[in-house]
Order: structure tokens, then C-alpha cells, then sequence
């Protein structure tokens, strides 16, 4: 991994590296935050990889940067304990990286020198100024544009030549470039929540970019073991850009449906319909929940401010996060209590805003009569976790979809509509030139949130007329 | 020695649980029962076949790495956790590693022969859940040679070394047939482990027990020429048997109808520090089931049912021919063809074997003896039972290390 660097004169002095090199200086701004650390983890590996190939011969920095001192003592401790599962998974391949050295015999001693290295190069800092040097920097700061342009001016004067890759998931990349200015050293690199599990990753190209840098991400991202995707610069992309559409239809049905039955009553049905009667991993207010309704909210606001002629915000999530209901994560992963009220990682039970309380399932029969208002769930159905291995999941889909189609219960109908204003949603995202292809909007819903079937599939043909 | 100077009578066997992954009650990270649990419930179980506890006169102890599973030394004085009356006997430990449960039945028939003791309680035990399977590796390793070995050898160390035997026997033999008898041994450990409620196996319902044991083998994640089903499970598990003399069965008030004669043994070691001389062949085991049989009158014709150490598919099937039963390279076929089943020709391993008994490494000699003890005093406690009245002879080969340290013992029916 020889340093490469080509010098031209004909545009001034341009510094141009290899991803190699690149990747023996990193930072990560924010490392102690959800993303942040996760995408700090997937470095650390990566460095720690080359490290090895390298035979020792490089010197290798990660520098992990951060405004919250505890949160980065957590970072350390997170690092140290996913290393150390990396290295038991990766043993066999770690002997024969170790095998010279003499002193390590074990399995347990290889590991431990394995995670060792790797620790030594991750510099924690709430400093700005330790990230000089830095030739590869990640963004996954907070998601505010004002922020995120004040800390990147203050880096770039620091590392002039270095390329930056931010983790917004919202922000047209090129305001952040023209507002820095970075001069096209700057790409999207949306991972998903986590980043370290979850395989997608948005790679968004602003106007004016570096080609070698969009190069690098793609290649980086091969050595992440991350699914690329391509999105152009369009606020919210195309994972964002479906999602915060998919919550508007969602709460516009919950409106709907309260007039007969309540609000909470009416998120309850349209939770279980977007999950269940949908087959999707988890109903649309547990992914709110699981993003947040605070984060959900800012990316619609972004969305808004960027996108001419169209206006997202909602009513419903604006009285919740009135009401101090915010759903996200707690430090060690676990769910918050959002628009649902969760038992052993499980909804248990649902927000009242009449009452400023849950309602739990369990209470009551008010349950079990919304389930028998929307009916039973068609022929074919299978759960999502059923399908997610099943070879026979296309064909499976067909059937049950079918039958969807015929179906006249309540929540079959409501299926119906969502399906197809979810197959809308991602033909505009084609036609507003947000994702370069159909193909790139169901790869990212189903990467990105796992689900069974894209949007712009065949079977809503059935449904459309049954909608209309 | 040609015989045994007296005679040597087993009984008031006793197994435990086998303890790992595929029993429903094991969660690797909930709390689990420790090594004294094992101990004292093996002891326990056999002590409660005898009429007093106080009649014991010695007592063995088998392990292999309690020092480092279980941060314990000095295991002999474990024992009175048993019960009180063993304090201040003669108790020892042996360590042989997975091949110290057979070093327990002869210390412990060497005992009786001198004249020292005529009873001896012999437990086994080992806890490995202690640890991730990756270290547990490093662990078990120690019964290669560290200084020689360790560093060259494979992340899973053992599994490695059985897996090249498969390798060679895949060159020699054929992989097809090698590989499904491998398969079929798999196969036939876990159906045979369905039946024993102890066995750690009992809950696999697996539906295709042939297809699980043909998946190929994956060098970048485990081992080159096996795969995980070829290898017996971590397991944390205790077993006891009690050794008398005539006056010592007497002793203990137990009925000859109740034990088993113990009519030979062989003890055999190998250099730790040599490799295999032929990859194909336990030639150690092979010694020791000869000296076994030979001490006993007997040869592998009159034997009704075999305990072999199937560590690995590859070892157990290799066992076959190192103790007679098959000529060289014809076990694959023998396996294949349903030999080793309660009712083929030669059944084997009654409550699954290491594969699908499970394998707590220093106590599974004394499990073997336990199930020949329990099989031929008619309590087989989930073992099938077999009665040839015309093979009245059950043989055991509890095998340490890399073929290394092994000891046989050849055992007669109750009459």
C-alpha cells in the first residue's frame, strides 16, 4: 500500500490519494452518538484489517471525535467489546494474520492482541483540533444544517485536502458543500441504523463532486461489506424520501379512522395493518418510534425547507413530541417509549393523547374489537419473520397479495390504500429524479428497512381499482 | 499381566444430564449449575445404590481442565462434597484429558487388585460452558502437544486434527462414501440420543438428520474436511460407577445380579509429541482394545455392543476398525449400512455416543462404563437395550488427546 500522491499544476495544487492511504488517517465527527459509533466501529475494522495486511509497517489513526466526554468512555467500551466478538468470529483468519508472532499462541491471545491493535490507533477526543491530519472524515453530527456547516468550516481549515463523507438524511449534500465551501470533497454516505448490521448504505453524489471521491466511497463501501445504493441530491434521498411519505399516509388514515374510533384507537389499527395486513417487519409507529418522532419531525422540516411546493409535517407527530413523547433509543439500544409503550422490547401498549397516557393491549377488550373491526388477515398470510428466509417468499407474496386484493375487511382496504400510495410515493421519487431507477427504490426499502417486497411492484395492479 | 488376579465387579452406575447447546433447558447466558453440582450429583447417584455411603474405600476422581474451565485444583478434595464419609479416605484425581474418565476405572480396578481398597467410587466430570467454544479451544487444546503444536495448530485445535484424518480417509477411501458415513454417524448418534432423556441430543428434531450431516465442509469458518455435526458438543456433565472386588460387592450389600464384570483392560500412551503414523488408523486405541480383549479371553467376534470415543464421526468410525470389528477402510461401508444400530451387527454407543450423549471431556470414560453397567444389568436409563445371550460383552475405548492416551476395558454381561 505504497502512498500515492499526483501533483498537477495545471489547477493549482491538487492532492490526490488512494483509498488505502486515506483510510491510515480517519475521523469520525460525532463517534459517540448512535450512527457515529457504529460507522467508528466499521472503520476501526477496516484500519485494523489493513493494519494486519500491512505487517505493521503503518501507522494507522482513527480519530474519534465527539462534544460528550462520557458518551466517548461508552464509545471505548463499545469498541473494545464489538472487537472482540469481530476477532472470536474472525480467528482462523487472525492465526494466520499473527502467525509470526511468536508470543501469541492461543486463540485468547490473538484476539486480545487483535482488539489491543485495533484500540491503539482509536484516539477519543472532544477536541476539534486533534483531528488534524485527518485525510478521510465522517459527519454523522447532529442533524442541523447551521451546526454541521460551523464545525466543517472549522475542520477544513484544518485539513484542507481531506474528503468528507456525511451521514445526513436529510440535508442536500450540496448545501453543505457550497455553504462550507468544500469544493466537491464532500458525498452523502447514509448508513442505516445500525450501521454496523445493517448492509445499505445511500451513496448521494452532490453537483461538482470529486469522482475520485464518489470512487472511494464505492470502494470503501465494498470493503465495509455495505450495499450501495445510488441517490441523487434530492433533501430526505430515497430512504427518507419514502419513509416520511409513508408516515404522512399513515397519520392521514389515523385522522380518518378517529372520527369513529378514537385517535389512539385509530394508530393501533394503522400500526397493525402497516405490519401485519402489509407483512412488513414492524408496523409504521414502532419505525417511527424506532427512529424517533423528534428525528422523524426534523428530517420532515429539512425536507420542507428543500423541496419546493411541498410542505411535510404532521399534526399528530407534532402533538406527540408537544406532549414530550419522543420514542428513540435508549444508550444500550433498547426502545424508548414512543407512540408505543414497549414490554420486553415488544409494544405492550399505545399513547393516549386525550388521556397523556398509555393504553396497554392487555386492558380491556378494546383490543381485541379493533381486531375484529379490521377482520381476519387474508388467506396465505405468513408473518414477516416467516417469509424474511423462505425460498418461496415471491411466490408466497403472490398468493397471499391475491387474496389481499379480494378481501373486503377493513384492514385488508387499508392495506389496499397504502400499498398503493406507497407505490406512488416511490414512482415520484423516480420521476423527481431522486432515485435513478425503480429498482433503486426497492432495493433501498427492502436493505435499508427490510422490507419483503419494494414498493413499485406488480401486485398493487390488483389493488388500484379496489382503492379508486 | 495375561488376567486379572481377581475378580472385578462394577455397579451403581449413575450419568447426569448432559449439559450444552440443544437441550431445551440451556441458555449460554443464564446461570448454570457448577462443577460441584456434577460431582455431587454423579457421587450421589451412585452412592444411593449401595447400602451405606460409609462402605466406600476409595474414591477416584477424573478431569481434564478444571484448572482453567473452572479455576479449580486439588480435586480429590471434592469428593467428600459427596458425602461426608469420604473425608479422610484415600481419594486421588487422574488426568488423561478426554481419555481421563478410562485412567479413573483403572486406577480405581488397580486399587482393588493390590489388595488396598475392595470398593472404589469413580466420578468424571467436566464443566466447559464456562467459556466461548473459540476459547474453550485453546483449552482443550492442552491435550496436544502445546509446545509443538499449539502454535501451528487450527483456531478450533482439535477439531482441526480430526479433520485432517477425515482429509486423509477422503484421499484413501473415496469422499463420497467416507463422507456419508460420517453423515450416517451423525445420524444414528442423535436418533439413538432421542431416545435417552439424559442425552444432550434429546431435544434434536431436526428432520433430515443425513442432509444436516452431508453439509459440506467449510474451511474459512471451521475446518477443512468436517463440519460442526462431525464433532461431539461442549458439554457440562458428571458420571460415577463403584468398583468392588467379590468381598467389596458383598460389602455393599449389591447383588451380583446388579454388576457387571470387569474382565480386562488395556492402558495404553503414545509420545504427545509425534504425529499420527498414519492418519487413517487409531493405532494407539487399536493397541489398547487388543491388550483389553486379550486380558479378557476374548475377541471382537464375542463383543455385543461397543462404547467407542467419538469425539469426531471420523474417530468413532476409525474405532470400528482399530478394535477388529471391520477390516481396514471397511467401516464407511459397515456405518453406511446401519452396523452400528441397536440392531445391526455390532450396536454401538446406545444413549448417542459423544455425539449425541455429549462429551464433558474428563468424565465421558466413566459415562462409557456407566451405559455398558446400566445396558447390561438391564437399567438402561434411555439406552436401547441389546441382549445376545451369545455375546455377553460389552467393550469400551475411552481415548485422550490425538489418539494419545487411551484405555479399553471389556466388561461381561450380569449373570
Amino acid at each position: 500500500m505504497e502512498l500515492q500522491t499526483l501533483e498537477t499544476q495545471s489547477n493549482g495544487r491538487e492532492l490526490w490519494m488512494d483509498l488505502d492511504a486515506r483510510l491510515e488517517n480517519v475521523a469520525v465527527l460525532g463517534a459517540a452518538g448512535k450512527m457515529g459509533s457504529g460507522i467508528a466501529l466499521l472503520l476501526a475494522q477496516e484500519m485494523a484489517r489493513q493494519k494486519i495486511a500491512s505487517g505493521g509497517d503503518k501507522s494507522y489513526v482513527l480519530t474519534l471525535m465527539d462534544v460528550d466526554q462520557g458518551a466517548l468512555t461508552g464509545l471505548m467500551s463499545y469498541l473494545r467489546a464489538q472487537l472482540t466478538k469481530l476477532g472470536e468470529k474472525s480467528t482462523i483468519a487472525l492465526r494466520a494474520a499473527y502467525a509470526d508472532r511468536a508470543d501469541l499462541v492461543e486463540n485468547g491471545e490473538i484476539i486480545n492482541a487483535f482488539v489491543e491493535d485495533a484500540l491503539s490507533f482509536c484516539r477519543p477526543t472532544t477536541s476539534l483540533e486533534a483531528i488534524k491530519g485527518s485525510t478521510l472524515i465522517f459527519e454523522a453530527i447532529i442533524e442541523d444544517k447551521n451546526i454541521k456547516l460551523d464545525v466543517l468550516k472549522k475542520i477544513d481549515a484544518l485539513c484542507p485536502d481531506a474528503y468528507y463523507l456525511t451521514n445526513t438524511s436529510s440535508i442536500p449534500i450540496g448545501v453543505i458543500d457550497k455553504g462550507v465551501p468544500l469544493n466537491g470533497r464532500i458525498i452523502g454516505y447514509h448508513f442505516y441504523n445500525p450501521p454496523a448490521v445493517q448492509k445499505l448504505l445511500e451513496l448521494i453524489s452532490p453537483e461538482g463532486v470529486k469522482p475520485e471521491l464518489v470512487e472511494a466511497g464505492q470502494e470503501l463501501a465494498g470493503k465495509l461489506r455495505k450495499k450501495v445504493f445510488l441517490a441523487n441530491d434530492i433533501a430526505g434521498f430515497i430512504g427518507n424520501g419514502h419513509f416520511m411519505r409513508d408516515i404522512l399516509h399513515a397519520t392521514s388514515e389515523v385522522k380518518k379512522l378517529a372520527q369513529d374510533a378514537g385517535e389512539a384507537e385509530a394508530a393501533y389499527m394503522m400500526n397493525r395493518v402497516s405490519q401485519e395486513f402489509m407483512i412488513r417487519p414492524m408496523g409504521i409507529f414502532q419505525l417511527i418510534d424506532y427512529v424517533g418522532i423528534d428525528v422523524c419531525r426534523f428530517i420532515m422540516n429539512v425536507m420542507t425547507e428543500h423541496i419546493e411546493g411541498e410542505t411535510l409535517s404532521d399534526d399528530l407527530l407534532n402533538r406527540m413530541a408537544e406532549a414530550g413523547v419522543m420514542g428513540g433509543q435508549h444508550a444500550d439500544g433498547s426502545q424508548k417509549d414512543g407512540f408505543l409503550k414497549y414490554e420486553g422490547g415488544r409494544p405492550a401498549g399505545i399513547y393516549d393523547l386525550s388521556k397523556g397516557g398509555y393504553v396497554m393491549f392487555a386492558d380491556g377488550d378494546w383490543a381485541a374489537t379493533l381486531d375484529k373491526k379490521l377482520g381476519s388477515l387474508p388467506d396465505g398470510h405468513a408473518p414477516w419473520r416467516a417469509l424474511l428466509m423462505d425460498p418461496k417468499k415471491d411466490e408466497k407474496l403472490e398468493v397471499y397479495f391475491g387474496n389481499l386484493a379480494n378481501s373486503g375487511a377493513l384492514g385488508s382496504n387499508l392495506a389496499k390504500a397504502y400499498l398503493v400510495r406507497s407505490r406512488e410515493i416511490g414512482e415520484k421519487l423516480v420521476s423527481d429524479g431522486v432515485a435513478n431507477s425503480a429498482d433503486d427504490v426497492n432495493g433501498v426499502m427492502m436493505n435499508g428497512f427490510y422490507h419483503l417486497y419494494g414498493p413499485i411492484n406488480k401486485h398493487v395492479d390488483l389493488m388500484v381499482d379496489a382503492v379508486r | 499381566m495375561k488376567s486379572l488376579r481377581k475378580p472385578i465387579y462394577a455397579t451403581a452406575a449413575y450419568n447426569t444430564v448432559s449439559l450444552g447447546t440443544g437441550r431445551k433447558e440451556f441458555h449460554p447466558k443464564k446461570p448454570r449449575p457448577g462443577i460441584e453440582h456434577y460431582i455431587t450429583e454423579a457421587g450421589r447417584g451412585a452412592l444411593a445404590q449401595i447400602n451405606d455411603a460409609a462402605n466406600i474405600d476409595e474414591g477416584v476422581i477424573a478431569n481434564f481442565m478444571a484448572p482453567r474451565f473452572n479455576r479449580q485444583g486439588n480435586l480429590p478434595a471434592l469428593m467428600p462434597l459427596i458425602d461426608a464419609t469420604l473425608e479422610y479416605k484415600p481419594l486421588v484425581s487422574v488426568e488423561g484429558a478426554c481419555g481421563s474418565g478410562g485412567l479413573g476405572l483403572t486406577t480405581a480396578a488397580k486399587s482393588i487388585l493390590s489388595d488396598m481398597a475392595d470398593t472404589v467410587l469413580t466420578v468424571g466430570f467436566e464443566v466447559q460452558n464456562t467459556v466461548k467454544a473459540i476459547y474453550g479451544a485453546d483449552i482443550l487444546g492442552g491435550a496436544g502437544h502445546y509446545a509443538s503444536q499449539r502454535k501451528s495448530g487450527h483456531a478450533y485445535f482439535f477439531p482441526a486434527k480430526f479433520s485432517d484424518r477425515a482429509g486423509a480417509a477422503y484421499e484413501k477411501f473415496g469422499y463420497d462414501k467416507v463422507r456419508e458415513a460420517m453423515a450416517r454417524w451423525y445420524e444414528r448418534a442423535v436418533l439413538n440420543a432421542r431416545e435417552c432423556p439424559k442425552a444432550q441430543e434429546h431435544h434434536n428434531s431436526t428432520e433430515d438428520l443425513l442432509a444436516t450431516g452431508m453439509t459440506k465442509p467449510n474451511g474459512k469458518t471451521f475446518c477443512d474436511y468436517i463440519n460442526v455435526y462431525d464433532c461431539s458438543k461442549v458439554s457440562d456433565g458428571g458420571s460415577a460407577v463403584v468398583f468392588a472386588s467379590e468381598e467389596g460387592l458383598s460389602k455393599l450389600g449389591v447383588d451380583k445380579k446388579d454388576a457387571v464384570e470387569l474382565l480386562g483392560f488395556g492402558q495404553v500412551v503414545a509420545d504427545i509429541s509425534k504425529d499420527p503414523e498414519d492418519q487413517t488408523k487409531l493405532t494407539t486405541s487399536a493397541r489398547a482394545a487388543k491388550a483389553a480383549m486379550e486380558m479378557a479371553g476374548i475377541k471382537p467376534s464375542d463383543i455385543g455392543m461397543l462404547e467407542v470415543h467419538d469425539c469426531f464421526t471420523i474417530g468413532g468410525i476409525l474405532s470400528l476398525e482399530a478394535i477388529g470389528i471391520c477390516g481396514y477402510g471397511e467401516a464407511f461401508d459397515f456405518v453406511r449400512e446401519g452396523g452400528t444400530a441397536p440392531t445391526g451387527a455390532m450396536p454401538t454407543n446406545l444413549s448417542g455416543g459423544l455425539v449425541g450423549y455429549g462429551h464433558y471431556t474428563g468424565g465421558t470414560g466413566v459415562r462409557q462404563a456407566a451405559d455398558i453397567v446400566m445396558q447390561f444389568t438391564g437399567k438402561p436409563d434411555g439406552q436401547k437395550l441389546v441382549q445376545d445371550a451369545n455375546k455377553p460383552y460389552g467393550l469400551m475405548v475411552s481415548m485422550g488427546g490425538n489418539d494419545r492416551t487411551v484405555v479399553s476395558c471389556v466388561f461381561k454381561r450380569a449373570s
